[in-house]
C-alpha cells in the first residue's frame, strides 16, 4: 500500500516535470532517486536468505558502525591491523566492508538515529544490521540495559581478557542484571588543574602535594576559595566545573522505584555553589563558553579547572601564544574527590552477523597492551589498561609541557581506582543536564531554590514522562 | 472584474483541477499523512522511555487536559507573543520606512540598489552561526560589555543572558536583524507591480510624501501587507530556532524566553507523540483561527473600498 | 499662492533634512547587516586558540591554515557543497513553479472546490512543522527514501506559504483580461501559464526562489535525520559534525571557515536573483 502510493507520487511528479519541460538537472535527480529505491529493493531480496541462515562461521560482508564523530574511526584506521580506508565513510578489513554511519550528537541527532535503527534491527537485512555502536557514559545504560546490546561474554570475551581494564569503565556499561555489555579503550580520570603562579602567591607553594592540602575536601576547598577571592581570583571559572566531581560520588540513583530522587551529594553541590557564587568566588558560565575559557589566559584570573588528560592536553589552549598552558603554568593534583570526564564505549549489537570480527576489534583495541601503548604514544589518549598506564606513570620522560614538567600520570592512576560508578540510571543524561540548567537560575538569583527545583522537575517530566515527582 | 460567461467557466473548470493536482498529490503524500497521525496520536499515550515504547494507549482527552491544567502553556504563549511583538514592530516599521523611501521619486536616494541588496544579507547566515556570534559579542568579557564599561554605563559586565528582558530583547533583536530584509523585499516586490507614473502624477499634483505613502503606496501594497502580517504572525507563533540556540534550548532565565514551539520541541526528546500531538493540535487551531481572522478582516476592508 | 509657496519652502527644507535622515538610517542599517559577515570572515582567519581567547576586531593570520585543515579533514566539503546546491536549487525551482501553478489554479479558474481549497491551504499553512517532522521522517523511512534527496525536494511542491504569496501577488498584478486575450489568440492553458503567467510573475518568483533556496540551504533538522551517507550530506550537517568533533580535532577556526565557505554560494545566488527584485520600480510596470 505504502509502496504503491510512493510510486504514484513519483510517477505523478515525473509526468509533471516532463510536461513542464524543465532543465536536465531535475531529470538527473529523479533518476538517482528511483535508482536508490531500486538498489535498496535489490539488496533486500538478495540478502534475506542469508539473514535466516546466519551462523557463527558465516561472517557478514558488511560491518556497520554507528558513531557520532571520527575519533573511533581514526583509532581503527591507525591501530587496527589490516584496516584499509576506502573513503570518508567506508573501509575494508580483509574482504569485509566497514561502513561508518556518523551522525553528529548535536540536538540528540545521534541517539534519534541510533534508536530508529536499533528498533528496526530485527527486520533489517543482514548487511544492514548495526554491528557496533558507540555510547557515552551519560546515556550508556539507556542502550546497555536493553537486549539490543550483546553481553560481552557472549562474544567469547572472558573476564580474564578484561582484567587490566579500570573497574569504573566496566561499571558504567554493566546492566541491571550485572552483565557487562560494552568495553572502552579509554580511561578518563580527572584531576584538579591549578595555576602555579596563583598557588605560589596565595598558598605560598606550587608543589602538587602541598596544594592538595588546600583542596583536600570541599570544606578546605571553600576556605581556599575565600583566600583566592581576597586576592581577586576566582577559584573555578564556573559553578558547573565542580558538578561532575559531585555527581560521580553519589550513593543513590537519579530515579529510584520510578520516583525522581536527588542525591544528598548533588544537593551539597548546590549549597556549596550557591555560597561560592554569592561570595563572588566563581561564575555561572556555561561549559565551553568564551567566558568560561577566559581562565586559560593570565587575565582570566581563574585558579583551577577540573579535567582529565584529554582536557589538559587538548582543550586548555596549549598551542596559543600567551595562554597559561603554553607557558607550562599549570600543575595537577587529585582535588577533593575522584571523578572522570568523557570516554567512549564500544557495544556489540544483538543480531550482528560479524561476531568474530567485532570480538577481535574489541580485544585488539581495549585489551592488547601493545596496541594500547601505541595509542598513548600516537594520540595521547589515557588508555584503559592498568599495566600500560602504570609503566608510563613511572616513566619520568612522560613530563607534560602544559603542567610545567610534571608527570601527572601517577596522580591520574591514583585517582582512577577510587571512582565508583554503580549508581547510574538510564536517565542520567537528561537529569544531569536539566539539573544544571535549572540550578543556574538559582545561582544567578533569578529563582529561589524551590522554584529552581520546580523547573528541574518540569524539565525531567518533559524528557521522561514516566518518572513521578516526589511530593513536596 | 470576473466577467467571464458561464459556459467558459465550465470549459475551463477542469484546468483548475489539473493545475491543483501536483499540490494535492504531494501534500497528501508527504504532509497529510504525518498530519493525520499527529492528530490521531493526540488521543493516545504514546512515548518512548529509552528504547522501550510506551503505548499507544487510548486516553481520550487526557493529553489536552494535561496541557491546560498547569497553565504553563499560557506563559509560553505570552513569551512568544512578547518576543514576536518586540521584533515585529520595529521590523514592519523599518520595512515600511525603507519601502517608502525607495519608492519616493523625490528623495532620489543614491545607491538605492546597494542598500536594497544589503538588507536581506543577514538572513543568509544560519541561525546557529548567528547565535555563535551573539554569544561571543554579548559575553561577559565580550566587546559589547567592554564598550559599555568603557563608556561608563556599567561598572560590572552586564550578564545579558541571565536577565529576563535583555534575553528577550536579544531574541527580538536577532529576529529583527534576520527578518526585516525579508519583509522589505516582499514589500518592494509588491511595489514593482505599482506603476511609477502614479507616483509621478501625484508629484505633479503636489501631493506630499506622506500623502503619497498613505494614499498610493499603502493601498496598493495591501495584499502583500496582508501576506506579511499573516505569515509573520504564523512565523512568530512558530518562533523557535533563534531563542532555542540563544538559550541552548532552556528558554532561561526561568523559562521566560521559552516559546510554544520550544516547549513542543521538548516533547520530541521522549518522542512523546501523544502530548506533542495534542500540543500541535492546540497550536494549529490557535494559529488557524488567528490567521483566518486577520485574513477576513483585511479582505472585507478591501471590498468596502 | 501664498499657501503654495510656504509648502514649497517647507518641502525644500525638509527634503534635504529627510534625505540626511534617510542616509543616516541607511548607513546604520547597512552596518547592522554587514557587521556579522565581517565578524564571520575575521573569525575564519583566526585559530582555535585565538578564538577561545575572545573577540577581536582584527583579522588573524590563520586563514590559509584553517582552509588547509578543513580540506585535509575527512569531511567531504566539496560534495557537501554540490549536494546543498542541488537540493536547494531544485527546491527553489519546484517550490516556485508549482506554487505559481497552484495559485494560478485558484486565481484564474472557477470551480466547486476552489473556496474549500483556498481555505484549506490557508489553514495548513498554520501547522507547526516540528512534531509533524518526526512523523515525516518515519514516513520517509517506511517509503525507503532515506539517504535520498527526494524527500527533501518533492515536498516543496506543496508549499502553502509560497502559494499564499503567489496568490496575493497575482491579486495585485495579474488581470484576468490578459489571460482572456491570450486564450482568444488560441493558446492552450498550459501555454498561457508557461508563456504569459510565469514571466509576469518573475519578481514574485525571484523573491520566493531566494527564500526557498536560503531556507533549504540552511535547513538542518530534517536533513540530519534523513541523510546519513557521507556522500549525500548537505553543508549544515557537515558543520554540525565539525562542531561536535572530538576534542582532538575540535577547531573553531575550521568551523568558522566552513561557515564562511558555505555562505559564499548563497550570497552569489542571492545577488543573481536579487537583480530581478532590486532593479527598481520602473521595470515592473505591468499593470498598465
Amino acid at each position: 500500500m505504502k509502496k504503491k502510493s510512493v510510486s504514484a507520487i513519483l510517477a505523478a511528479t515525473m509526468i509533471v516535470t516532463m510536461l513542464a519541460g524543465c532543465g536536465s538537472a531535475k531529470d538527473g535527480a529523479q533518476a538517482t532517486g528511483s535508482d536508490a529505491v531500486k538498489d535498496d529493493a535489490g539488496q533486500e531480496t538478495g540478502t534475506s536468505v542469508e539473514a535466516e541462515t546466519e551462523t557463527e562461521s558465516e561472517e557478514g560482508q558488511v560491518l556497520n558502525i554507528y558513531c557520532w564523530n571520527e575519533e573511533f574511526k581514526s583509532r581503527i584506521t591507525d591501530h587496527y591491523p589490516g584496516y584499509e580506508e576506502v573513503d570518508g565513510t567506508t573501509g575494508a578489513i580483509g574482504d569485509i566492508t566497514v561502513k561508518w554511519n556518523i551522525t553528529p550528537s548535536k540536538d540528540n541527532a545521534y541517539q534519534n538515529n541510533l534508536d530508529e535503527a536499533l528498533l528496526k534491527q530485527a527486520d533489517a537485512a543482514a548487511d544492514e544490521k548495526i554491528d557496533i555502536f558507540l555510547v557515552e557514559a551519560d546515556y550508556a545504560l539507556k542502550y546497555v540495559d536493553t537486549d539490543y546490546a550483546m553481553k560481552i561474554a557472549d562474544l567469547g570475551i572472558t573476564d580474564a581478557d578484561l582484567a587490566n581494564q579500570y573497574q569504573y569503565t566496566k561499571e558504567i556499561v554493566t546492566d541491571s542484571k550485572g552483565d557487562l555489555k560494552g568495553v572502552s579503550w579509554q580511561g578518563c580520570p580527572g584531576l584538579l588543574v591549578y595555576r602555579r603562579d596563583i598557588a605560589k602567591e596565595v598558598l605560598g607553594t606550587d608543589d602538587p602535594n602541598e596544594v592538595q592540602k588546600a583542596v583536600a575536601d570541599w570544606e578546605t576547598f571553600q576556605k581556599t576559595a575565600g583566600l583566592m577571592a581576597d586576592k581577586g581570583y576566582h577559584i573555578t571559572s564556573s559553578a558547573v566545573d565542580t558538578y561532575r566531581t559531585f555527581s560521580n560520588n553519589v550513593t543513590s540513583k537519579w530515579v529510584e522505584d520510578g520516583k525522581l530522587n536527588i542525591d544528598d551529594n548533588i544537593m551539597n553541590w548546590v549549597t556549596l555553589s550557591k555560597e561560592m557564587v554569592d561570595a563572588g568566588q566563581t561564575g555561572t558560565y556555561e561549559l565551553w563558553s568564551d567566558d568560561w575559557s577566559k581562565g586559560f589566559y593570565p587575565d582570566g584570573n581563574v585558579f583551577c579547572y577540573f579535567g582529565p588528560a584529554w582536557f589538559v592536553d587538548f582543550s586548555m589552549a596549549a598551542d596559543t601564544q600567551g595562554s597559561i598552558a603554553s607557558q607550562g603554568g599549570w600543575a595537577a593534583t587529585e582535588g577533593p574527590q575522584s571523578y572522570f570526564w568523557g570516554g567512549t564505549w564500544i557495544c556489540a549489537t544483538a543480531g550482528t552477523d560479524n561476531q568474530s570480527l567485532v570480538k577481535d576489534i574489541m580485544l585488539k583495541l581495549t585489551t592488547d597492551e601493545e596496541i594500547m601503548t601505541d595509542i598513548v604514544v600516537a594520540d595521547n589518549d589515557f588508555v584503559n589498561n592498568v599495566p600500560a598506564m602504570e609503566k608510563m606513570a613511572a616513566d619520568a620522560s612522560k613530563a607534560s609541557k602544559v603542567l610545567g614538567g610534571q608527570n601527572p600520570l601517577p596522580k591520574y592512576c591514583a585517582g582512577v581506582g577510587n571512582i565508583v560508578m554503580n549508581s547510574s540510571s538510564i536517565y542520567d543524561q537528561g537529569c544531569n543536564e536539566e539539573f544544571q540548567t535549572a540550578m543556574n537560575n538559582y545561582f544567578d538569583g533569578n529563582a529561589t531554590l524551590e522554584e529552581a527545583l520546580e523547573l528541574f522537575y518540569k524539565g525531567v517530566t518533559e524528557k521522561y514522562p514516566e518518572i513521578s515527582i516526589p511530593e513536596q | 472584474m470576473r466577467g467571464t460567461g458561464k459556459s467558459k467557466v465550465m470549459r475551463y473548470r477542469k484546468w483548475g483541477y489539473i493545475f491543483l493536482l501536483p499540490f494535492v498529490l504531494v501534500y497528501i503524500g508527504f504532509s497529510l499523512i504525518p498530519l493525520i497521525t499527529t492528530v490521531y496520536n493526540s488521543f493516545f499515550e504514546n512515548y518512548r522511555s529509552g528504547l522501550t515504547q510506551v503505548g499507544p494507549n487510548f486516553i481520550g482527552l487526557r493529553n489536552f487536559k494535561a496541557i491546560f491544567s498547569d497553565g504553563d502553556i499560557w506563559i509560553y504563549a505570552k513569551n512568544t507573543l512578547i518576543m514576536w511583538v518586540l521584533g515585529f514592530v520595529p521590523q514592519i516599521l523599518v520595512s515600511l520606512l525603507l519601502g517608502a523611501w525607495f519608492s519616493n521619486p523625490r528623495l532620489r536616494l543614491k545607491g538605492a540598489g546597494f542598500f536594497k541588496t544589503v538588507i536581506y544579507l543577514p538572513n543568509l547566515i544560519m541561525a546557529s552561526a548567528f547565535a555563535m556570534l551573539f554569544f561571543t559579542l554579548f559575553s561577559d568579557g565580550g566587546p559589547i560589555n567592554s564598550l559599555l564599561m568603557q563608556l561608563g554605563i556599567f561598572k560590572e559586565p552586564y550578564q545579558f543572558l541571565s536577565n529576563v528582558w535583555s534575553t528577550r530583547g536579544l531574541v527580538a533583536f536577532m529576529n529583527f536583524i534576520m527578518w526585516f530584509g525579508n519583509t522589505t523585499i516582499l514589500l518592494m516586490a509588491g511595489m514593482m507591480g505599482v506603476d511609477t507614473s502614479l507616483f509621478e502624477a501625484a508629484e505633479v499634483d503636489g501631493a506630499t510624501s506622506t500623502q503619497v505613502f498613505y494614499r498610493i503606496t499603502l493601498p496598493l501594497l495591501r495584499p502583500i501587507l496582508v501576506y506579511v502580517l499573516i505569515t509573520s504572525l504564523i512565523g512568530g507563533l512558530q518562533m523557535f530556532d533563534v531563542p532555542q540556540v540563544l538559550t541552548n534550548g532552556s528558554g532561561d532565565p526561568v523559562r521566560s524566553s521559552m516559546t510554544l514551539i520550544m516547549f513542543l520541541n521538548k516533547q520530541l526528546f521522549s518522542k512523546n507523540y501523544g502530548l506533542g500531538g495534542a500540543l500541535s493540535v492546540v497550536l494549529f487551531v490557535l494559529t488557524g483561527i488567528l490567521s483566518l481572522v486577520v485574513y477576513r478582516i483585511s479582505n472585507t476592508k478591501e471590498k468596502e473600498r | 499662492m501664498k499657501k503654495e509657496n510656504t509648502r514649497k519652502l517647507k518641502n525644500g527644507v525638509s527634503l534635504g533634512v529627510r534625505r540626511g535622515i534617510a542616509y543616516t538610517v541607511l548607513v546604520l542599517i547597512t552596518f547592522l547587516c554587514l557587521f556579522w559577515f565581517y565578524v564571520l570572515l575575521i573569525n575564519a582567519t583566526r585559530s582555535n586558540g585565538d578564538l577561545k581567547a575572545g573577540f577581536s576586531p582584527f583579522p588573524g593570520v590563520h586563514l590559509y591554515d584553517n582552509w588547509k585543515n578543513l580540506l585535509a579533514g575527512t569531511l567531504p566539503v566539496w560534495t557537501g557543497m554540490i549536494n546543498s546546491l542541488m537540493v536547494s536549487t531544485l527546491c527553489a525551482v519546484f517550490s516556485t513553479y508549482f506554487s505559481t501553478m497552484t495559485a494560478y489554479a485558484i486565481h484564474a479558474y472557477e470551480f466547486k472546490m476552489k473556496k474549500f481549497m483556498f481555505t484549506f491551504i490557508l489553514m495548513v499553512m498554520a501547522i507547526p512543522t516540528q512534531v509533524t517532522a518526526l512523523g515525516f521522517v518515519q514516513l520517509v523511512a517506511r517509503m525507503n527514501l532515506e539517504d535520498s534527496f527526494l524527500p527533501l525536494i518533492v515536498p516543496t511542491i506543496a508549499a502553502p506559504v509560497t502559494f499564499f504569496y503567489m496568490k496575493q501577488y497575482m491579486d495585485s498584478t495579474l488581470p484576468l483580461s490578459l489571460i482572456e486575450a491570450a486564450r482568444i489568440d488560441g493558446a492552450g492553458e498550459f501555454r498561457v501559464f508557461n508563456i504569459i503567467v510565469v514571466p509576469m510573475m518573475k519578481p514574485a518568483i525571484a523573491v520566493q526562489a531566494i527564500f526557498t533556496f536560503v531556507s533549504s540551504w540552511n535547513n538542518y533538522f530534517v536533513p540530519a535525520l534523513i541523510l546519513h551517507d557521507e556522500k549525500k550530506k548537505t553543508l549544515p550537517i557537515l558543520i554540525a559534525q565539525l562542531r561536535s568533533a572530538d576534542f582532538l580535532k575540535f577547531d573553531m577556526g575550521q568551523v568558522y571557515m566552513m561557515i564562511a565557505f558555505s555562505i559564499f554560494p548563497v550570497i552569489l545566488v542571492y545577488l543573481f536573483l536579487s537583480r530581478f527584485i532590486v532593479q527598481g520600480v520602473a521595470l515592473g510596470s505591468v499593470k498598465g
